[in-house]
């Protein structure tokens, strides 16, 4: 039975919005979405250049979700960094990584202490190469991520884009498919890689941590998980036929994929998060028609199965009200799905602040009865304070979200980053005809099951 | 082979080995480029001044020093639950070029409005110094203004380890001390510090002492309370855990206040014992003697059957330790050996000169000692040692699961008490049920080392450490 909270509250008077502080921030810092993105690069190890806590919180917090060991390297400021500059603290940071790790990458992302003071990094890595010509080193990325700039997925956008820009070469074009799917599970990147398979298209997913985030048990430790897109591959992206980005908002920004696009002419395509039935049949679409090809009959199955699904359960969910949060464009995708289904995404909640949230998600509702509430540069609190009589049955997005379901008494459906509180947060899977029927079935059955709870005969038959 | 850095073989030491009797070399700055398990100093005041329940804490820097501490540890209050929210002034970059006193200020006044805390902590991160926020003046200010303690915490991350982290929060619970000081003094009285309340701790810890006929003035920071706090130095003795992290604030209360303290450990059949007689022998009250005999028998009694159950499937088990501070250290190396496991590996991030010398001593031959290791190292010496079980926190878990090793939560983030003689019972079940577990069979790792003899040869041994 889920209880709701009996202790004493504090903010039970608190009913104005916008405080100037965060309360329970709804987003996370630029280095550890650059950090999470360098781990999908084959042999790549990422170093934050700042302070010491910075890659231990970062650590902490990456390994509370995928349950995976993740070393992250700090340049360990001290105080006479702080002042003559962090070039020394650098340059000794990869020189002990190359000697621990022999990495094939070492992806620099910098922290609101080394941006501050203003540490010219890109010059340290250029004297780092000189000093060093001789020798062969492994590739060195820096994506300049202070965290007072934006969030941890515009950390993770930077990551990639800077990681395209050292490394993409042109050349005559092939007939492959790059890939850049978001922050999106292990479990999502293995579906994707699965589809494209299928289909039998050549493709190179960036980044691609779904088996260095979660590998297999190990017969002995290994330096650095296996897995990642390769070097090579990330190389020949900018000889691929076309880009596929997902995120609706990303769209106008200078992306990996507007870079290639730019300097290499690989064509760029923006398509949102593929949730739901409406979102997927685009992203297969749009595989169909670069592609040439008929979509695998195993999709066409899976689609026919959920729409016997949704059939199946509408009853459950239409009409239900829904508080939905995280990143702006998971979302966005999640208020798209929710709106197929006839849930009311009652309020869109985001940390970032993307300027076009609103514009985003409201260009996937088709059939929703009302205009949600839909926050950026929001935090928990704000949404707790907010959404207290909007009559809300459930609630989903990250474990973060935990206390808000349980001071209303409504389940939470676990879904994106961080699942703290679960294990297999790296598992779910979120996309496609089949993430999109794992979803529906969890959705539905919370919503069955918070009502068997809530009764006092205890029907077991629904 | 996993090669320890040049830099860092002196603080590795292994007894007995040929590298004899050099002393260990720590309290150092991690290396550049190692994946230190260490945090920051911002990390040493948040997790010391967390628990304090009616405070409001309020990080002033970007956002991510306050999401990555938001509700992280299990430090339990019976009241109030301010400490368990995250706070943020949350600096953008129009701030970072302008300055963000405006906002700390603005950030604060509301807060402080809007939840009426006893206190309000104002934890400096790494960039307040730099823009030049000048912190202290916002504080005393607000302070004035809403008439309640407000107090700066210095904890910029570069400034030093997280030791310094510590220092910086015991001089911000000194503020709260001294306000209070100079009144009458209780008699049997005592200060409890250095316990966090993790799953209740405090509370187990408390109730021995009142068993015991000594009352506890206040607990620093175990469900922390600023009035509390406030009475502090009333108490007769302060007795302190988690000494690395209290004992500058048990020598400030000494100097100023004449109050004594006693270092002691709550982790352990023996340690806890040690620790109730040693406040008993303090006072020197007979009747307090009386007590504590009666209690720490009648606890004794009632938990060794079960610990001898446990010892009976364990025994001859090897384990490795990995925790924050070296005192907690020391008792599980004695907590372990009821079991019957030895410890093979043991280390800590802050331990000192002296700690390290004390570990030598009660440690068996062939043990490694290390100081601020690194997944890399711990791993390789846990494949080498042949581990069944390593005690650590999250960071650690996955090194040991991917090793086929069990594998026990001794950090701050547990949800399970761990000290006391009801600890010592929830430690050699979680032991137990994580070693005895039948999953390890499918482990690579496992069968991998179940079929060699010996897996490295003493010459990689000794490659390692010769210095």
């Amino acid at each position: 039975m889920i209880k709701t909270e009996t202790k004493e509250e504090f903010n039970l008077e608190i009913t104005s919005r916008n405080f100037t502080s965060t309360r329970n921030a709804c987003k996370l810092c630029a280095p550890l979405g650059a950090s999470i993105a360098f781990r999908g690069i084959e042999g790549c190890i990422p170093l934050i250049h700042g302070s010491q806590g910075c890659s231990t919180y970062i650590r902490r917090y990456v390994i509370s979700h995928f349950k995976e060991p993740i070393d992250i390297a700090s340049s360990n400021f001290s105080e006479q960094s702080a002042i003559f500059g962090g070039g020394d603290n650098l340059k000794t940071a990869i020189d002990n990584l190359r000697r621990q790790y022999q990495p094939a990458a070492i992806g620099i992302s910098t922290t609101c202490l080394s941006e501050t003071i203003g540490d010219d990094v890109e010059l340290y890595i250029d004297q780092y190469r000189k000093s060093n010509k001789d020798e062969s080193l492994p590739v060195i990325i820096h994506a300049s991520t202070p965290s007072y700039r934006g969030t941890h997925l515009e950390g993770f956008q930077e990551a990639l884009r800077a990681t395209v820009e050292t490394l993409a070469r042109g050349g005559p074009h092939t007939d492959r498919l790059n890939l850049i799917p978001g922050f999106l599970s292990a479990e999502d990147l293995r579906h994707l890689k699965e589809i494209l398979s299928d289909f039998g298209i050549g493709h190179t997913l960036l980044p691609d941590y779904s088996e260095t985030l979660d590998g297999e048990s190990w017969e002995e430790y290994q330096k650095l998980s296996a897995g990642g897109t390769t070097i090579e591959a990330i190389r020949a992206m900018g000889r691929a036929q076309a880009t596929i980005q997902f995120g609706k908002s990303l769209k106008g920004l200078n992306t990996a994929a507007t870079f290639l696009e730019g300097k290499f002419g690989v064509q760029s395509l923006t398509l949102g998060i593929p949730v739901g039935i409406r979102e997927t049949d685009l992203f297969f679409k749009a595989l169909k028609e670069w592609s040439g090809l008929e979509i695998p009959q195993k999709y066409q199955q899976e689609r026919g199965r959920l729409v016997d699904a949704y059939i199946d359960g509408h009853k459950y969910v239409y009409g239900k009200r829904a508080i939905i949060y995280g990143e702006a464009d998971f979302v966005a995708a999640l208020a798209s799905w929710l709106d197929e289904i006839g849930i009311v995404p009652a309020l869109c909640a985001t940390g970032a602040c993307t300027g076009k949230f609103k514009e985003t998600v409201l260009s996937g509702l088709k059939n929703c009865p009302e205009e949600p509430l839909i926050c950026e540069d929001t935090d928990f609190a704000d949404m707790l304070d907010t959404c207290r009589t909007m009559g809300i049955d459930m609630v989903m997005g990250s474990s973060k979200g935990y206390f808000i379901s349980r001071k209303l008494g409504v389940p939470l459906v676990r879904v994106g980053f961080p699942i703290h509180d679960r294990i297999g947060g790296q598992r779910i899977l979120h996309v496609g005809y089949r993430g999109t029927q794992q979803l529906f079935d969890r959705v539905v059955n919370a919503l069955i099951e918070a009502g068997q709870e809530r009764s006092a005969v205890g029907y077991s038959y629904i | 082979m996993i090669e320890i850095l040049k830099d860092r073989k002196k603080q590795v030491f292994q007894k007995g080995a040929e590298t004899g009797d050099r002393g260990i070399v720590c309290e150092k700055a991690s290396l550049a480029g190692s994946v230190s398990q260490r945090a920051c100093v911002f990390c040493g005041s948040r997790v010391v001044l967390y628990p304090i329940a009616d405070a409001l804490h309020l990080v002033h820097g970007p956002v991510g020093c306050a999401a990555y501490t938001w509700d992280i540890r299990g430090s339990l209050s019976s009241g109030p639950e301010l400490h368990r929210l995250s706070f943020s002034t949350d600096l953008r970059e129009k701030e970072v070029i302008f300055g963000g006193e405006k906002k700390l200020y603005a950030a604060l006044t509301e807060l402080i409005k809007a939840y009426a805390p006893k206190a309000a902590f104002v934890y400096a991160t790494c960039i307040i110094g730099l823009i030049g926020d000048d912190v202290q003046a916002v504080c005393k200010k607000v302070q004035a203004e809403q008439g309640i303690p407000v107090i700066p915490v210095h904890s910029e991350g570069f400034r030093g380890t997280k030791k310094d982290g510590y220092k910086a929060a015991c001089e911000a619970l000194f503020r709260l001390v001294v306000e209070g000081g100079g009144q009458p003094g209780f008699p049997l009285s005592i200060n409890i510090l250095g316990d966090f309340n993790l799953a209740g701790e405090t509370w187990m810890i408390k109730e021995y002492y009142r068993q015991m006929g000594i009352k506890v003035v206040s607990c620093i920071t175990g469900d922390g309370r600023v009035d509390e706090i406030r009475e502090s130095s009333r108490a007769g003795l302060n007795v302190v855990q988690c000494s690395g992290s209290m004992t500058q604030l048990a020598k400030m209360m000494e100097e100023t206040y004449g109050l004594p303290f006693k270092r002691v450990s709550y982790f352990g059949i023996e340690d806890t014992a040690e620790a109730l007689y040693s406040v008993a022998r303090h006072f020197d009250d007979l009747q307090v003697m009386r007590k504590t005999e009666e209690l720490v028998r009648s606890e004794v009694n009632r938990i060794y059957p079960e610990v001898q159950h446990y010892r009976k499937a364990l025994e001859g088990k090897k384990a490795a330790i990995y925790v924050g501070g070296s005192f907690k250290a020391f008792s599980l190396v004695k907590a372990l050996r009821h079991l019957g496991i030895q410890t093979a590996i043991v280390g800590s991030q802050t331990g000192n000169p002296e700690d390290y010398e004390y570990l030598k001593e009660i440690c068996d031959a062939g043990t490694i000692i290390v100081d601020d290791t690194n997944p890399l190292e711990l791993s390789r010496f846990m494949m080498e040692k042949d581990v069944d079980l390593l005690i650590g926190g999250v960071k650690e878990r996955p090194i040991a699961y991917k090793m086929g090793a069990a594998f026990c939560d001794h950090n701050h983030e547990r949800k399970t008490a761990l000290a006391g003689f009801e600890g010592m019972l929830n430690f050699c079940r979680e032991v137990y049920a994580s070693i005895m577990s039948p999953v390890w069979q499918f482990s690579p790792a496992r069968q991998r080392r179940a079929t060699m003899e010996q897996t490295f040869s003493e010459e990689i041994t000794k490659a390692m450490f010769s210095t």
